[in-house]
């Protein structure tokens, strides 16, 4: 899409316009709060855990695309989604392949697609038998279980496209500062091995290259490691002279009064997420134990965070719309969860006796309201333009100057 | 500003300190530039400077450095990041975020500024350096020279009173290197920024420099203006090695001011040099050892080289130069047969063979490359059993000359029990170079050979390239170093674009253009003269006659 969607029909311009969903309406681009993408994502993959109707499943789908759509940037994490979309096609693709060769049980009414034959398995190995009849119910039930992990990956996968995911870890309280720098280069680190990688086993061919396995994978995995190693020390040094981790002046007490405090909090919450499991336990204790644990967990964090002096270059702004489109997300996991005004049995439709499912209304109003997100959220800003005025090819490509193909 | 006070720096399990008893004194403002060879200790007094040295590298030091007023006795690094700003050799080794805004503003950040200043000190640092269409590129996009400029950058917006650079020009070429050089200048002169300066091609900064400090390499230094030290050090630039053989008074730094104080030598000296640049080859028609036409390489929609055809002889030298990204790189593998060609035909020999036909094991016989960065192919624990494996790893028998043997030839003096990482950029590279010869190729190409050498590995690699050329076989040098080229190549062939666009003996090529002459040339045109030995020979005429 070009920035004022030039491109399209004047029609369907117009119709972007009115919605401000052209980069080039009313509203001033800008990217949506991370979190507010992230937490919008994540209810969605709740609603999707909470049912395996496809008509619901694909209704969660189409809003994922939708949105996707509409509201991603032009970043390199943004232009991923195929590959998520690839990879749940992938997921239920495997869950079917695994329930016909892994036969599990078929009852009298089933009706029976096919049969494979049967591989008799060791005694020892009891309990799973390969092969045998493969009944319709057994597929269906696979795939419907497939296709909702399917849509957990896809909601993952949105929030990935979204919101850019190192910016996400910058919201992070002061107290996990170094966790989240830690994350940060452990990503970045990953296509830098890559890149190693390749340039060695190109260069391990100039030697004429052993064809003994174990000597060729020493002869490329030492220089890469001895790379990663030289390049780790090079980036702690630059890390250090450019003031990283000064710690200002957090006494020792202080410090051991945090660890103490989140230690406390996470045994609350891990005491009040058994309480929430374990149905013998007493609802108040699990209630307790987690606004203990949430509140120690809180203070811990904001003590942890005093002593961090650290400013944010353009921190993201929360508006308006950063409200709107996690309201959205909340109001669809809400609406699957809390099962009141229908009947919660059209949430995981029985395939006993297979019939066609229904789109329970309520349920569906729910899912369809994340869909405003993408007109509420604000249109992200036009791509950067490619550098003009450098006709040099990119690094990268330098780098692989001359790699096989 | 920068306090050296009786300091000593031993490093942990050496017995003999790095460096002894140094003391000196570097004034607000001034650019100082540290000169020395290659493990004489250039890099651990740059890192005294900020406290990385011995905070973090570990280590003893003894004696006091005071950085504006604090013992880096007693500030870590980190807490001296608002007063020093540090820039390594390899700028995208010491990224920490993704685009150039946020490496802008990470230190700014690290040092808890109010966000307003931060901003505006991010748009005034873009501009200072040049770099506001870069703000949101990514990082690892961006060609050298702008990652170089991106990091000088990141250090500047913290307002430090301090900047030290270590080589921030070693990778780069010439307009890119003048590009960050400009950049340094513009801030000791404008901002009145203290700048500590690393480099080992003097002749591109000693023109800028106020102060030179001068590493012997036996832990002792020698400080103070350029044109003193440099009477005195070892290494030298070429405009200074004409000013001592002219006896010119004061030394000259730049070209300028040699070129003013050289018009007596221009009248004196003959119309044409008495002698070449280089010795003549030793057989001008020699047999071609490679041929090649119409060489297309291309990454999807990048054509990195555009049907060039190349005939090397044996016993010649050539310099293959041209900017980065010009495709030196990808020629070099294409010929090799390694590399990917779309089109195109590589004859090697008489018998005419492709070499990108063979197996590895058979191309490396015909055609050896050492690739840009020569630590690559070594992985073995010692030089040794580096270079027994590489007689393992001639297919066709045992070599005609044992690795070791060519080893002691090319460079004599590589202990055999060392770890090839731990030796120095010049042994690393003759080691790797023995190694490839071990197979006895009939071409040998090195890229960028000459990147972080000095002087001294400079010279001696210069007599390894003479050695190959005698012995017959055809030698390319992919490199930006118009000095090094001058003394070593026979013929100099420039890229641009893909394309080859001059090819011809190095005295002509080198000559004609003004930004690819020498030092010397430059000073001395119109005359044809490109290296000191030359001119001492003409003056040698002059006296006799």
């Amino acid at each position: 899409m070009t920035a004022d969607g030039s491109s399209r029909s004047p029609t369907a311009r117009t119709r972007y316009r009115r919605f401000g969903l052209a980069a080039g309406g009313r509203r001033l681009p800008r990217v949506l709060h991370p979190v507010a993408w992230w937490i919008w994502a994540l209810a969605l993959g709740v609603a999707a855990s909470r049912t395996t109707n496809p008509l619901l499943l694909l209704l969660i789908l189409a809003v994922l695309c939708l949105v996707v759509a509409v509201r991603r940037g032009d970043a390199p994490w943004a232009r991923g989604y195929r590959f998520y979309l690839v990879m749940a096609l992938t997921v239920i693709v495997i869950r079917v392949v695994f329930r016909i060769v892994f036969e599990s049980g078929v009852t009298p009414g089933d009706h029976i697609l096919f049969s494979l034959p049967r591989i008799p398995t060791p005694s020892w190995y009891a309990g799973i038998q390969i092969g045998g009849p493969v009944s319709l119910e057994a597929v269906l039930s696979a795939a419907l279980d497939g296709a909702r992990l399917a849509c957990l990956l896809c909601c993952i996968g949105a929030a990935n496209t979204l919101a850019n995911p190192k910016r996400a870890l910058r919201v992070l309280p002061g107290a996990l500062y170094e966790l989240g720098v830690a994350v940060t280069v452990a990503l970045s680190v990953a296509p830098q091995l890559v890149e190693s990688t390749q340039r060695v086993r190109r260069a391990r061919r100039l030697r004429g290259g052993d064809r003994r396995r174990l000597h060729a994978l020493r002869a490329v995995a030492i220089p890469v490691l001895h790379d990663a190693l030289e390049r780790s020390l090079l980036l702690a040094a630059a890390m250090d002279s450019r003031g990283y981790g000064r710690t200002g002046t957090a006494t020792r007490a202080s410090r051991r009064l945090t660890a103490v405090l989140l230690l406390a909090g996470m045994a609350g919450l891990c005491v009040g997420a058994y309480g929430l499991l374990d149905a013998g336990m007493p609802g108040a204790l699990s209630a307790s134990g987690f606004a203990a644990g949430s509140a120690a967990c809180v203070a811990g964090l904001a003590l942890g965070g005093r002593r961090v002096s650290r400013t944010h270059y353009r921190p993201d702004p929360w508006r308006w719309p950063e409200w709107v489109v996690t309201a959205c997300g909340l109001v669809s996991a809400v609406g699957l969860c809390v099962t009141v005004g229908y009947n919660p049995a059209v949430l995981n439709p029985s395939l006993y006796p297979l019939h066609w499912p229904s789109l329970p209304l309520i349920p569906a109003v729910a899912i369809l309201a994340a869909a405003l997100a993408a007109l509420v959220a604000p249109p992200p800003p036009a791509p950067v333009p490619a550098d003009r005025s450098v006709p040099e090819p990119q690094p990268v490509l330098r780098d692989l100057a001359g790699a096989p193909r | 500003m920068i306090h050296f006070d009786r300091a000593g720096i031993t490093y942990d399990g050496s017995d003999s300190p790095v460096l002894r008893n140094l003391s000196f004194l570097i004034e607000e403002g001034e650019l100082c530039l540290v000169i020395g060879h290659t493990g004489s200790g250039k890099s651990t007094l740059l890192g005294a400077v900020n406290g990385l040295v011995p905070h973090f590298t570990g280590g003893t030091l003894t004696g006091r450095v005071v950085v504006d007023g604090r013992d880096t006795a007693q500030y870590k690094p980190r807490e001296l990041a608002d007063v020093v700003g540090v820039v390594g050799q390899d700028p995208l080794a010491g990224f920490v975020t993704d685009t150039v805004e946020e490496e802008l503003a990470y230190t700014m950040e690290q040092l808890a500024i109010a966000p307003a200043a931060m901003r505006a000190r991010l748009e005034e640092t873009l501009d200072l350096l040049g770099i506001a269409d870069l703000r949101n590129r990514a990082l690892r996009t961006l060609s050298g020279g702008q990652q170089q400029r991106v990091a000088i950058g990141a250090a500047l917006t913290a307002h430090p009173r301090i900047l030290v650079l270590d080589e921030p020009t070693s990778a780069l070429d010439p307009t890119s290197a003048e590009d960050v050089l400009a950049a340094i200048t513009r801030l000791v002169h404008d901002l009145g920024v203290t700048v500590v300066l690393a480099e080992h091609r003097l002749e591109r900064v000693i023109p800028y420099a106020d102060r030179v400090i001068y590493l012997a390499g036996d832990g002792t230094v020698a400080e103070g203006a350029p044109a003193d030290i440099l009477v005195r050090a070892e290494v030298r630039p070429p405009v200074v090695e004409l000013g001592k053989l002219a006896g010119w008074e004061p030394l000259p730094l730049s070209v300028r001011d040699a070129r003013r104080a050289a018009s007596a030598l221009r009248e004196q000296l003959p119309g044409a040099p008495p002698l070449p640049c280089r010795p003549a080859l030793t057989d001008p028609a020699g047999a071609p050892v490679m041929t090649a036409s119409g060489i297309v390489v291309r990454y999807g929609p990048l054509v990195a080289v555009r049907a060039v055809s190349l005939t090397l002889r044996g016993g010649e030298c050539t310099a293959l130069m041209g900017r980065n990204g010009s495709g030196k790189s990808s020629l070099l593998w294409a010929l090799q047969g390694t590399g990917s060609r779309v089109s195109g035909t590589v004859s090697v020999g008489t018998a005419a063979t492709d070499p990108a036909r063979l197996s590895p094991a058979r191309a490396r016989r015909l055609v050896g490359l050492v690739p840009q960065t020569p630590a690559d192919l070594v992985y073995l624990d010692t030089v040794e059993a580096e270079l027994a494996q590489a007689d393992r790893e001639v297919s066709s028998g045992p070599p005609a000359e044992p690795a070791r043997d060519i080893l002691d030839r090319i460079a004599p003096g590589v202990p055999a029990d060392a770890h090839p990482r731990d030796l120095s950029a010049g042994q690393q590279l003759a080691l790797v170079l023995a190694i490839q010869l071990t197979a006895a190729p009939a071409a040998i190409l090195l890229d960028e050979p000459t990147r972080g050498l000095d002087y001294q590995a400079k010279a001696s690699l210069i007599r390894i390239l003479d050695q190959l050329a005698a012995r017959g076989h055809a030698v390319v040098v992919a490199t930006h170093d118009v000095e090094f080229v001058t003394r070593a190549c026979d013929r100099v062939v420039v890229m641009a674009e893909g394309e080859i666009v001059t090819d011809g003996p190095t005295a002509t090529v080198l000559t004609a253009s003004p930004t690819f002459a020498p030092q010397i040339a430059k000073i001395l045109a119109p005359l044809p003269y490109l290296t000191e030995s030359q001119v001492a020979a003409g003056l040698d005429r002059v006296v006799t006659s």
